[in-house]
């Protein structure tokens, strides 16, 4: 169901992000949902691979979308290549783990999701200018869709991933068994809500979805509340499962 | 047109709330037989179920033909594919008929990776005075026989058994979408994301690879097909859809690899609707062949096109399934419905064509008279045995009376599988788990 009430926006950039965006003129907030519709398709190809088989037609299609707007944003002149050797250990070590995602078969996937998510969220931390940030978050985006493109399709590499990220799989569950339970809230809370600035149809939308794990958990943040526990979706069923691991932990 | 109403639930342990529903029970596929007389369904769980035709008897009058459980068997089990660390699922995708040739029946089934040939025969005699046993089938002692005796049929209660005869895998290494049974009924083909294999009835440790996009660096990789058919006289043809949009029509008499398309049948896109799901809303769910084998029917996620195989450059027909979802793409992209399978039907005459939509409507357009009608299939909107009553969503501005306003939708019932009978008015719809058959209104 549509939330009633709310403002709804056409995907059409003639209308302006209302809220902790104003100010920002109607050019910028076309871009903005064009991001934030980039960053949404590189997640959802990030949990295609949660799920038990990813489906290829699925995957085809969202990729082909994001190289579309890859596409549109090279000819805007938003797009800045930038060199990944030269950002320094920071974004390198950001890239490893994006790296590791898109290579994990299911297991691994429930373990590293959170890490990944919290890639694109630092991609959205305030230090950066609003435009480098920008360029940042699609630029590690080009990486992460060129490994997931050549691990989504090709599962018969996995044999010689797999050397490759059983190290980096210990990384990752040290760095798991470190962090508090709520942890996981505040990863998702660091994104800024305002670029998800779109149709809502997560309220009661899906509903043979468990309602249990979602109080308070808001994998995909929506522009109204940031702790409605109504804001679930089916396909986030993962996610409830790495919470149940992490909280366990 | 007018309907009449009754409803069959396939499973017993139904709950009312379809949240709670077991997701087993979500039926995947609706298929009749060539006589109409068989329909099949199969489900999550792997299971089907076959429903048959009663006969009309003069003594019910108004029990015209309804349909009762015929054979329930497991056709598939689920598997574990080690080497990739997969589930395999054994959710039914498709079923497919074979022509009746004798007393027994033949299906196919299919889950993501192996196909079945299922032998769905009766038994209603048994035989009875074997010389060497009892009636229990203990051995008798030969020394104690006195006498001979010829043993005699008797006739027992109907048994239906569901054996399978053939078992066809290992050759699909991405999921089947399709399957589809050749009009030579000696051969069928198997389709898959990327590749389609013609395999022989017979035969089940070979088969022949027909189609194969796969690129050589999977990098590349950018279209995937969704569905294919058989022409429905000519044995050497058959159409093969894609995620782009387009069908590609082959011949197979022409190289044993058809990669290169005889007729490619492509809609030039119109610029003014361009947006960034326009691809994904024209990746076509379903592709199938009119009766008379000279038009193909395709469905997108927001029409229904039907093709002449003469005109390559654009549909002869384009219908509006439910365009009010055209604002709202973004939001059917972000809770992944908008990569929802809608499939489409032919009625027997080749003159109605009827597909599903959201909050279990389905549609009917008639080709000849241009009118359409949307229905629901629910049991708190119709009474068994009451006409349906024809349903309309409002798009904006004033919401009539018995108008459903689109953000009343409800987007997880969804109406993706549907059958018509081949030549009667009779429709099998299959809403989440609930199978509800309507029938023509009589009187």
């Amino acid at each position: 169901m549509f939330m009633r009430g709310l403002k709804r926006k056409c995907f059409d950039g003639e209308e302006d992000i209302e809220g902790t965006l104003a100010g920002i003129k109607a050019i910028p907030s076309y871009n903005l949902q064009r991001q934030s519709l980039l960053d949404m398709s590189l997640v959802k190809l990030q949990l295609c691979h949660m799920l038990v088989e990813p489906n290829l037609c699925r995957s085809v299609l969202i990729a082909n979308t994001v190289r579309q707007i890859q596409e549109e944003m090279t000819q805007d002149g938003t797009w800045q290549m930038i060199n990944m050797q030269n950002t320094g250990q920071a974004s390198v070590d950001r890239l490893v783990s994006t790296d590791i995602l898109c290579r994990s078969s299911r297991e691994q996937a429930e373990g590293k999701h959170v890490p990944g998510y919290s890639t694109f969220s630092k991609d959205f931390e305030g230090d950066q200018a609003q435009d480098s940030s920008e360029t940042m978050s699609t630029a590690s985006s080009v990486q992460a869709l060129r490994n997931l493109q050549s691990n989504v399709w090709e599962m018969e590499n996995s044999q010689e991933n797999k050397g490759n990220f059983q190290k980096s799989l210990d990384q990752i569950f040290e760095t798991l068994e470190n962090k508090s339970p709520n942890s996981v809230e505040d990863l998702f809370s660091e994104v800024d809500n305002s670029y998800y600035d779109l149709d809502t149809m997560l309220t009661g939308m899906m509903s043979n979805t468990k309602m249990g794990h979602c109080d308070g958990l808001e994998p995909f943040p929506s522009p109204t509340t940031t702790t409605s526990s109504s804001n679930c979706k089916s396909d986030l069923n993962e996610l409830d499962h790495i919470v149940e691991i992490l909280v366990e932990s | 047109m007018e309907e009449d109403v009754e409803t069959r639930k396939i499973n017993s342990s139904f709950l009312r709330d379809h949240s709670y529903a077991t997701e087993a029970d979500i039926i995947s596929t609706v298929e009749f037989n060539h006589t109409g007389e068989l329909l099949a369904t199969g489900d999550k769980g792997g299971r089907v179920v076959i429903f048959q035709r009663e006969q009309e008897s003069k003594n019910q009058p108004h029990r015209r033909g309804e349909y009762n459980v015929y054979s329930t068997f497991q056709s598939h089990e689920p598997e574990f594919d080690y080497l990739k660390s997969l589930e395999i699922e054994e959710k039914i995708n498709k079923i497919r008929w074979l022509p009746q040739q004798n007393a027994a029946y033949f299906l196919l089934s299919t889950n993501d990776k192996t196909v079945k040939l299922w032998k769905v025969s009766e038994r209603d005699k048994r035989p009875e005075g074997y010389n060497l046993k009892d009636e229990d089938g203990r051995l008798r002692d030969p020394s104690m026989i006195t006498s001979l005796r010829v043993p005699v049929l008797r006739p027992m209660d109907l048994m239906v058994e569901a054996t399978p005869r053939r078992v066809f895998a290992n050759a699909h290494t991405y999921h089947i979408n399709s399957i589809s049974v050749n009009s030579d009924y000696e051969t069928y083909m198997s389709a898959d994301d990327l590749r389609i294999n013609l395999w022989n009835f017979e035969i089940t440790n070979q088969s022949f690879n027909i189609v194969d996009i796969k690129p050589a660096n999977m990098e590349e990789l950018t279209e995937v097909i969704t569905a294919a058919e058989f022409h429905p006289h000519h044995c050497n043809t058959f159409v093969y859809s894609s995620s782009k949009g387009t069908i590609r029509l082959c011949d197979m008499r022409t190289s044993a690899l058809c990669d290169r398309h005889a007729k490619f049948f492509e809609e030039p896109e119109d610029p003014s609707n361009r947006s960034f799901f326009s691809e994904i809303i024209s990746s076509i769910s379903d592709v199938k062949f009119s009766h008379s084998g000279r038009y193909i029917m395709t469905r997108d996620y927001l029409t229904v096109k039907v093709w002449d195989l003469n005109m390559e450059n654009r549909p002869i027909e384009t219908y509006q399934v439910h365009d009010y979802l055209r604002s709202k793409l973004c939001s059917l992209y972000e809770n992944d419905c908008i990569f929802d399978k809608f499939e489409c039907v032919w009625n027997g005459s080749d003159s109605v064509i009827m597909t599903g939509s959201y909050n279990n409507f389905f549609r009917m357009f008639d080709r000849n008279t241009k009118r359409d009608v949307t229905l629901e299939a629910s049991r708190e909107n119709s009474k068994p045995r009451a006409v349906l009553k024809p349903r309309k969503v409002c798009v904006g501005g004033k919401r009539r009376k018995d108008e459903i306003s689109v953000d009343s939708l409800d987007f997880s019932k969804k109406i993706l599988h549907t059958a018509w009978h081949p030549s009667e008015n009779i429709i099998a719809v299959a809403a989440t788990n609930n199978l509800y058959i309507f029938q023509d209104k009589v009187n």
